[in-house]
């Protein structure tokens, strides 16, 4: 048994490292299996460099038919699990075919590496990067190991950012007029407006402010969606009279966003809505939902 | 919901809200003990989140914010110490606004904000606007007082006042203001709001609660007074214009009343003269249900102790014409009001006035005033028949009284009867009383005639009786002292100007003589007296008023007093009158008016003749006519004659033996006048008449008592004996003497008691002017004994 067992054992062990490891910045991901990993996190046009160690088990020699690392995008849909669809695939060949004795390290380096959609994980589909090192065997099958690193994009603040001004209303019953400063936020951004309320003849509880995420995935008849609430802030307390005017003021930074996603390589998108719903004494819910778009500022301290 | 259920379940869910605090304040101390900043916030929220309850009354509610509250201290010292928690102040006032709910959001949000006020590192204009603003996303009445009420008292030592050292570049005392008027406002609107909630059916719990919550909002008001730096430019400015705006809008009478009299209270007395337009436009504003007048009476009481506080500032009430415009408001408001009672008006102006009285002292034209727009009010509704307003038109009334001590300053306001007409009789009389009585206890002189016409004008409810009363209901010695009181009055009528004295008594008379046969024998005597007393005066001054001859005038007067009298016998009161009659003519006979005086005698006995029917009347009218007439010594033989010989005559005319006797030998005097120049040519008659009283005497033998005649007739002798009578002589009293004696004797068994020792101390009376000697004593030697 001890050989058979040896034999299934990987013959050795291969690590990759990045070339600013230690001072990189690491986010947090969420596995599979529900573990947090920290992984090292990138941007697009960075290049991505370190070394990979090919380390042979003790008094193991690997025959191989050359070493390559991938960088690779891929997008998995839950519906298709374990299928990835790679939108960006880079290779560099480390080694031609031989034979490796001894621990042995190639360095790598992608330039300028193209990355336009960010890490994400979502209900139904997963975006993720990974560098991925691949021993080729003939026989016994290859040996492979994955990287997993993070990419987020940052971007400058939208020029063109307005206000979500809107009367809404059910006639006779309700009308409100609700403000919020803009339509583009950013993630550690602060929502402000107001509620301004026009006509009030429902006895209204209390009134929250939503946040929504609405991940589509999939294309034509096959669209998948599924929403979320990410979160649920309460605004209001009690029931206002005509001409109350209710302060918004929603942080957004405890929260669990992404960027808005739209269309991503035609497989997947994510928008959020910030969902204004009051709810009267009967718990009936009347809600108006409103778009917003969230982007990446660039942090002032990284 | 609450309010379908039982007590039992209230003391329940407050229990389990009690509960639940507690549970979490624990989690919460022993975060705060470890310093851990996530569980303190997660812990505290979860703990104030039992405030979020609406099952609760505002007083079960209270309880639980307590406790919630003593627990927010705590938090508050740990987020004070950045040491302990290692976050800038500003990053948690961000931190607790994470929090999902909105209540304990707010209250967290409050207790930073407080922190960092008390930090300096931002303005804290900019920090008390956020936390004012932010508190509006509670709309639920009970939950935002209290939340509202929580940042009041946070706040309040950290306010930007003068003085205090939040205080100072950009921020001023009028941020400080700003923020509690802001607070003050929706936390109003909010207490109003209370009613709008909930089925009808609990409106009176409602009222109840809404009554316990009142303070909440009143103390911002407190604070507001209470701001170091408000001084009275931006009262007038900012504060009264914001709160009265918030006042008049809230179109709450609850809120309303309580407000108005907050206002009145918390703010210095000064600044409401200054602004006393503002206010008083608000009151006219306020809703029809709002009882208006207490308010205004508040402020007026305000007002006019502060008046009454120091003289200083007297001029300031002058500077603003708080007067007119106390007057116009309340006119207004009595004009708006519709509903109001007659009794709130009325208790308006008795304010008004009390304010007019102790502000403006010396404008009797403001009583008027007051007292005319009363009458313009009490014209306009039905007669008044509420007593409550009724008293306070008394109150009214009184009150100009009391305060010029002076009846004569009341009497020259014009409206002040008018006023008086509008009381039912009974309260008239009252008031009537009440004049009267002030009139004695300041002893003032009323000393024109045109006051004292007022003064019966305003006292006529006593005077004569009005249109529709029960004569019979009236109760007898509640009558009696109201005509003694006018009786008594009538002496305080008096005037040293003889002239003005007579206008006075002509008034007087006037009155009187309407008074009907009730009243006039209480108040003609009087009237009679007073216009005596006016003759002995002229007679005494002996000059003339006016450029009249004083006889004239005299004769004028008599005339007058004649008339008076004469009305007496519509009564009838024969006795009365007849006294009367007999003091003129004494008094006519002092000024040498025979023909005057020969009249009223005359007047007396046609009346004793016609009138006094009664035995016993007559004889004390004979004595007094007798008495009278003998002290007069103004008339001619044959006049004189004339009313002796009819005096004799009726007194021999009497019923009783006793009686006719006692009479005659009364008249004797009027026959023999003990005056040197007086009458004595009825010397001989006298005796006559004395003669004639013992046969009297004699006549009544048999019936008790004669042997007392006798004594009194020998009492009569030895008095014109020792005056020097010729024709009584020593044996004349001797026979008499003996007379008695015998009469003593043979009347042995019935002797009456008191005769006896009458007759002993008469016999002894002789023999002591017999051992006295002397002249006397020379002619008593005579009588033998």
């Amino acid at each position: 048994m001890n050989f058979l067992l040896g034999a299934f054992k990987p013959a050795c062990n291969i690590s990759i490292t990045f070339t600013d490891g230690k001072n990189r910045k690491q986010v947090p991901i969420k596995k599979d299996n529900g573990q947090i990993v920290m992984n090292p996190l990138f941007q697009s046009q960075e290049t991505i460099a370190g070394k990979i160690h090919i380390d042979p088990y003790q008094g193991k020699k690997v025959e191989h038919n050359g070493v390559k690392v991938e960088l690779l995008g891929q997008i998995e849909m839950y519906f298709d699990r374990g299928n990835f669809y790679d939108f960006t695939s880079l290779v560099r060949e480390l080694d031609v075919p031989g034979e490796i004795y001894e621990r042995k390290t190639y360095p790598f380096e992608f330039s300028s590496v193209e990355m336009p959609y960010e890490t994400y994980n979502g209900v139904n589909v997963r975006l993720k990067y990974v560098l991925k090192v691949t021993v080729t065997r003939g026989y016994a099958g290859s040996i492979v190991e994955y990287q997993d690193f993070v990419v987020r994009n940052y971007v400058p603040p939208p020029p063109i950012n307005n206000s979500i001004k809107m009367e809404v209303g059910i006639e006779d019953c309700l009308h409100i007029e609700f403000e919020y400063n803009k339509s583009k936020y950013h993630l550690k951004d602060v929502i402000l407006g107001k509620i301004y309320f026009l006509l009030v003849r429902i006895k209204i509880k209390n009134m929250d402010l939503e946040i929504r995420r609405r991940e589509s995935t999939g294309a034509g008849a096959n669209t998948h969606v599924e929403t979320e609430t990410l979160a649920k802030f309460e605004l209001m307390d009690g029931a206002p009279v005509r001409g109350e005017s209710i302060p918004v003021r929603v942080f957004l930074s405890p929260y669990d966003l992404t960027p808005t996603h739209t269309n991503i390589n035609n497989k997947f998108s994510v928008k959020y809505y910030l969902n204004l719903v009051l709810v009267d004494e009967e718990d009936r819910r009347y809600f108006k939902q409103q778009e917003i778009t969230l982007y990446r500022l660039k942090e002032e301290a990284s | 919901m609450r309010t379908l259920a039982g007590v039992e379940d209230e003391e329940k869910w407050l229990a389990e809200g009690i509960a639940g605090i507690q549970h979490n304040a624990f989690f919460m101390h022993r975060a705060l003990d470890a310093n851990n900043l996530r569980e303190v916030l997660k812990y505290s929220a979860l703990m104030l989140s039992e405030l979020r309850t609406s099952k609760l009354s505002p007083q079960k509610y209270y309880d639980l914010y307590m406790r919630a509250f003593d627990q927010l201290r705590q938090l508050e010292i740990f987020f004070k110490d950045e040491s302990r928690h290692g976050l800038p102040v500003v990053d948690l006032y961000e931190l607790v606004q994470h929090a999902g709910n909105i209540l304990p959001r707010m209250y967290l949000l409050c207790t930073v904000g407080s922190v960092y006020i008390k930090s300096k590192q931002a303005p804290s204009k900019d920090v008390l606007k956020d936390l004012v603003e932010m508190c509006r996303g509670v709309q639920h009445p009970i939950r935002g007082l209290f939340l509202r009420s929580y940042l009041a008292q946070v706040s309040r030592d950290k306010l930007p006042e003068i003085g205090s050292d939040y205080e100072g570049d950009a921020n001023t005392v009028i941020d400080a203001v700003e923020f509690v008027l802001q607070n003050f406002t929706e936390m109003n609107k909010l207490w109003v709001r209370i009613q709008h909630q909930g089925p009808g059916t609990v409106r009176e719990k409602q009222e109840k609660e809404r009554n316990e919550l009142r303070d909440l909002v009143g103390k911002n008001l407190h604070v507001l007074g209470q701001i170091e730096g408000v001084d009275l430019e931006m009262y007038k400015e900012t504060v009264l214009p914001r709160v009265l705006e918030q006042v008049v809008n809230c179109k709450d009478k609850l809120a309303q009343y309580y407000l108005m009299e907050c206002i009145i209270q918390v703010f210095p007395d000064e600044y409401h003269l200054q602004t006393l337009e503002a206010l008083l436009a608000a009151c006219t504003q306020l809703m029809p249900t709002v009882d208006t007048k207490i308010v205004l009476t508040q402020l007026m009481d305000r007002l006019s102790n502060y008046a009454a506080s120091s003289p200083d500032v007297l001029h300031e009430f002058l500077q603003v014409e708080a007067f007119a415009k106390l007057s116009n408001a309340i006119g207004k408001v009595i004009d708006t009001q519709l509903e109001m009672p007659i009794v709130g008006a009325m208790t308006l102006f008795v304010s008004l006035l009390t304010f007019t009285l102790r502000v403006h002292p010396d404008r009797l034209d403001y009583v008027d005033q007051v007292l005319g727009a009363c009458v313009v009010k009490l014209s306009s509704v039905p007669k008044l028949e509420d007593a409550r307003a009724m008293k306070q038109v008394v109150a009214l009334l009184s009150a100009p009284l009391e305060k010029y001590s002076d009846i004569v300053t009341a009497l020259t306001l014009s409206n002040y009867p008018r006023v008086m007409d509008h009381l039912d009789d009974g309260t008239n009389k009252v008031m009537a009383m009440l004049i009267i009585q002030s009139i004695m206890k300041n002893d003032s002189c009323i000393s024109t005639a045109d006051k004292v016409e007022v003064l019966f004008e305003l006292i006529k409810g006593l005077i004569k009786d009005l249109d529709g009363t029960n004569v019979e209901e009236l109760d007898e010695e509640d009558f009696q002292e109201e005509q003694n009181s006018v009786a008594r009055l009538i002496h305080m009528l008096d005037n040293e100007e003889p002239e003005e004295m007579l206008k006075i008594i002509y008034v007087v008379r006037k009155h009187l003589m309407t008074g009907g046969p009730q009243r006039l024998p209480f108040t003609v005597p009087p009237l009679v007296f007073s216009a005596v007393r006016l003759v002995r005066q002229l007679e005494a001054q002996g000059g003339d008023i006016a450029g009249e001859d004083v006889p004239a005038t005299l004769r004028k007067i008599f005339q007058i007093l004649n008339q008076t009298i004469e009305a007496l016998s519509s009564v009838p009161c024969p006795e009365l009158a007849l006294r009367l009659y007999l003091q003129c003519a004494e008094a006519a006979s002092d000024c040498d008016l025979e023909p005057v005086a020969y009249e009223f005698f005359t007047q007396a006995f046609i009346l004793y003749e016609e009138e006094i029917a009664d035995s016993k009347a007559q004889v004390t009218a004979i004595h007094l006519i007798v008495g009278t007439l003998q002290r007069i010594n103004v008339f001619g033989v044959e006049n004189r004659d004339t009313l002796t010989h009819k005096a004799t005559g009726y007194s021999a005319r009497l019923l009783k033996k006793p009686d006719q006797c006692r009479a005659v030998y009364a008249c004797s005097h009027l026959f023999w006048v003990d005056d040197p120049e007086g009458i004595k040519d009825g010397e001989r008659r006298a005796l006559r008449i004395a003669n004639a009283a013992q046969q009297m005497v004699n006549a009544t033998r048999g019936s008790s008592g004669p042997v007392t005649l006798f004594v009194e007739i020998l009492n009569k002798y030895l008095y014109f004996f020792e005056k020097g009578n010729p024709h009584i002589t020593p044996s004349d009293i001797q026979s008499l003497i003996e007379l008695i004696n015998t009469e003593m004797l043979s009347d042995n068994g019935n002797t009456t008691i008191h005769s006896d020792p009458f007759f002993s101390s008469t016999l002894r009376y002789i023999r002591f002017q017999k051992q006295k000697g002397g002249l006397m004593g020379e002619k008593y030697d005579l009588i033998k004994l």
